[in-house]
């Protein structure tokens, strides 16, 4: 039993993997549509925006903190720049993605000015940074809604291209969105940082515990202020992303995904507690969740269950690595 | 001659109005194993501090090699070779040992990126300095208290230290594991690194060190060779005052009725058959080890082994104990092993802590009368001479000593005729300690109290109690005169049952 532990404590991603093959079996089992390349390329797809603010929040989470300020964040980058795009009457990829990123950024900073120099509860300042952005870009920027017509064009192409696709058997063609490649790339990143830089070890030290961090050297400030920019920046990049694969930006969307995103880690055996977690099971988390949720539908189920499955996945994910880490918190 | 290691010269340190250290000077030579011995808040914790340049003194000169140092940062502190390793050993639990003894070298040689490799082969030079092995793959969180306290000095030995300070080392550790520790602190020592042992531990001191420092209240009040020193000088220099340890003599009435008979008490596979008595005014010890059914003991006479079977009776009336409630109504006290978790309100004021089982006493329908309650508290904590001027102070600013005396303060405002005490000084100074069983004696003369005390300390249950139960495995097996029993009768008495 301690030893089942163990090896979730050196493994996390184990748990994960298990129940991914087991949730895509059973579904598949029931409804054999499932296994269309559409849907599975559909799939992939919807876990693209989860999957890069998933990033974000594993960042903060081994570093022992929590974030719930990156959806609002998200959507303050995209609705500024959306807005800056057509009031300049610009439009390209490149350069609103910057924009969008450096938004996140700085907002990600604020985050750890209040972490770091005025040693708050993180669940406290993202709730109260995150609540005032989204109050100040409804009350200041707008609420309107900016839909297809008005979108630039530029960047739904963008977010519109495929890189792959097979033909089915029934003749049509599925692609698969280019966007999983750039989610990849960025996965990639964080994992190479996390894995191979004193900077990523640093983050786990200071998960491991920050007074420790201090004594060995760490500039835990530093890694502070870097683990909070980064994951505003993903924020703010995840939330133009998401704004130009839906072709809409909508300054209320994304109510409430904090939690879907925090459930996705938790479930990618990161440990609420700090220390423990990595991209590769956050990943399978994201891929989890959005396997699970997305397939109701083709399981008859009604869609209004969704925030109930979302829901239990919190309970379950974090009872189990409750489990894995109780000699710990003992 | 050579110059010392490190010489430090009439250091002074002040925090505020607090004078941490007032004139400390310490001699350390090379390879040698020195120790500095001082109750809590004499100023050990600022001295090692000062040493590894955490703390600036504000008076006095530090000489390493002879040289004088200014201003000691860590950095230059660690440059000449002192290291620390402290109580809670600064490791990452998250992390495998291997990286936990590499990490630090890898910022010290100003490493952006992690070669996994190198890791491997400096955690492997690490315990080959340590010269014991370690599992390098593990998780620091999943070793033992001595694992982790192994993989700390490894990491401490990478850089090349000549003084090593080691804080409380043996605290966590069994008695096997301190053995363990010892040879490689001597180990350590054959390669000329000195290390300073900071420590209240009398046995220890005497068997690991060459010489000996010992502070109190931010003075050195002696030194020298080990030799020279026995645990009651140490003892003695540590307290400044003489610990008459002479043992407690009952001088009740032998044939007065019993205030306490227990007749076949059982619990199923904790408890079997335990029948002994107590008169008012004694102090029974309950002896035992680990896992002989003292502490179920305890509870079973505190009301929280619901399916007991056998008698209790309390002066003469026999009693049904289904719940704590029913225990406290009875006058029973229990003051509990684990004070922190168990035993205060961590959050509250002493004031809070004092009167927390005493609110239906205070109340007059339902509402606390707050006057009568600061009146009797403020006696309380007169009475058990608690260190602050104020109740209202939060309770966790008193020492371990201080924070016992309100645990057993908050029982006797509601005059119990029974007092458990489960390990009534443990994590408690030499000092307190003294001060914590004179009251015990008193209350058991002065109030005719019965006081059933547990406890893994030998000498504290012979000097304290004028009887000795001995549990094993659940069973009574031995009631012992405490007059007629030495320390070492019950060591053997006790080993005897492993």
């Amino acid at each position: 039993m301690s030893g089942l532990a163990n090896a979730l404590r050196r493994h996390p991603e184990l748990m994960v993997a298990a129940v991914l093959v087991i949730a895509v079996l059973a579904i598949g089992t029931i409804n054999p549509v499932f296994w269309q390349p559409s849907n599975l390329f559909s799939l992939l797809r919807a876990s693209v925006i989860t999957g890069i603010l998933a990033l974000a929040v594993l960042l903060v989470m081994l570093s022992g903190g929590i974030d719930v300020s990156f959806p609002a964040f998200a959507i303050a980058a995209m609705y500024l720049t959306v807005k800056a795009m057509i009031a300049w009457q610009f439009d390209g990829v490149l350069l609103p993605f910057l924009m969008a990123s450096s938004i996140g950024l700085a907002l990600g900073l604020v985050n750890a000015v209040f972490v770091h120099y005025l040693r708050m509860i993180p669940l406290i300042v993202t709730l109260g940074t995150g609540t005032a952005v989204r109050g100040f870009i409804l009350g200041v920027v707008g609420t309107s809604q900016i839909n297809i017509d008005q979108m630039p064009p530029l960047l739904i192409a963008f977010a519109r291209g495929e890189f792959f696709s097979v033909t089915q058997a029934d003749g049509s063609q599925a692609g698969l969105s280019s966007m999983v490649l750039v989610y990849a790339g960025l996965a990639i990143a964080v994992h190479l940082i996390l894995r191979h830089t004193m900077l990523g070890r640093g983050i786990y030290a200071l998960g491991g515990g920050e007074e420790a961090a201090r004594r060995v050297g760490f500039n835990t400030r530093r890694i502070t202020f870097v683990i909070y920019g980064l994951a505003g920046a993903l924020a703010g990049f995840a939330g133009l992303l998401h704004g130009a694969m839906i072709w809409t930006a909508n300054p209320r969307d994304m109510v409430g995904l904090e939690l879907d995103v925090i459930a996705a880690v938790v479930l990618g055996g990161a440990s609420i507690f700090g220390g423990r977690g990595t991209v590769i099971g956050t990943m399978l988390g994201v891929l989890t969740l959005v396997v699970i949720t997305n397939s109701l539908i083709i399981l008859g189920v009604d869609t209004t269950w969704q925030r109930v499955v979302v829901g239990a996945i919190v309970i379950a994910a974090t009872a189990v690595t409750a489990w894995r880490d109780r000699k710990r918190i003992a | 001659m050579t110059a010392p290691l490190i010489e430090l010269r009439h250091l002074g340190k002040s925090f505020g109005a607090v004078h941490a250290l007032k004139d400390v000077s310490l001699t350390i030579g090379r390879g040698e194993i020195h120790c500095l011995a001082g109750e809590n808040g004499s100023g050990k914790s600022t001295l090692i501090k000062v040493i590894s340049g955490v703390n600036q003194p504000d008076r006095g000169e530090i000489l390493i090699d002879g040289e004088k140092i200014e201003n000691m940062s860590p950095r230059q502190a660690i440059a000449r070779g002192v290291q620390v390793i402290y109580q809670d050993f600064s490791l990452f639990p998250n992390l495998s040992v291997a990286e936990n003894l590499a990490l630090s070298t890898e910022l010290q040689a100003g490493k952006k990126l992690v070669s996994w490799r190198r890791v491997r082969q400096i955690a492997e030079e690490a315990t080959r300095k340590l010269g014991v092995a370690l599992e390098l793959d593990a998780l620091v969180e999943t070793l033992p208290t001595a694992g982790k306290q192994l993989v700390a000095i490894a990491r401490a030995l990478m850089s090349d230290p000549r003084l090593l300070i080691m804080d409380e080392p043996t605290t966590a550790l069994t008695g096997r594991e301190v053995e363990a520790l010892f040879r490689v602190v001597r180990d350590i020592q054959s390669r000329g690194i000195a290390v300073l042992f900071v420590s209240h531990k009398m046995r220890e001191m005497l068997e690991i060190s060459e010489r000996i420092t010992v502070i109190r209240s931010g003075e050195v009040v002696a030194s020298g060779d080990i030799g020279d020193f026995d645990e009651a000088r140490i003892t003695r220099a540590m307290t400044g005052q003489e610990l008459a340890s002479e043992g407690y003599r009952w001088e009740g009435d032998p044939t007065a009725p019993a205030l306490l008979d227990v007749q076949g008490l059982t619990v199923p596979g904790q408890l079997d058959d335990i029948t002994f008595a107590l008169k008012p005014g004694e102090i029974v010890g309950v002896s035992g080890l680990l896992g002989s059914g003292r502490t179920e003991l305890a509870l079973a006479l505190f009301g929280m082994k619901r399916g007991y079977a056998g008698e209790i009776r309390l002066s003469g009336r026999p009693l049904r104990l289904d719940g704590v409630q029913a225990a406290i109504a009875e006058g029973i006290a229990y003051v509990p092993e684990d004070r922190l978790t168990e035993g205060l309100f961590l959050a509250a004021t002493i004031d809070r802590n004092m009167l927390a089982t005493s609110h239906d006493r205070l109340s007059r329908f339902g509402v606390m009368q707050n006057g009568q309650a600061a009146r009797e508290s403020e006696e309380m904590i007169r009475e058990m001479a608690i260190a602050t001027p104020t109740g209202n102070r939060p309770v966790t600013q008193l020492s371990g000593g201080n924070a016992q005396r309100v645990v057993i303060g908050r029982w006797l405002m509601n005059d119990p005729k029974l007092l458990i005490l489960n390990g009534p000084t443990v994590g408690v100074d030499v000092g307190s300690k003294a001060g914590i069983h004179r009251k015990i004696r008193e209350l058991a003369r002065a109030r005719g109290l019965g006081v059933l005390m547990i406890s893994d300390d030998l000498p504290e249950l012979v000097d304290n109690c004028n009887r000795i139960l001995v549990l094993h495995r659940g069973r009574l097996v031995a009631e012992l005169e405490a007059e007629a029993t030495s320390e070492a009768d019950l060591s053997t008495r006790l080993g005897a049952l492993q």
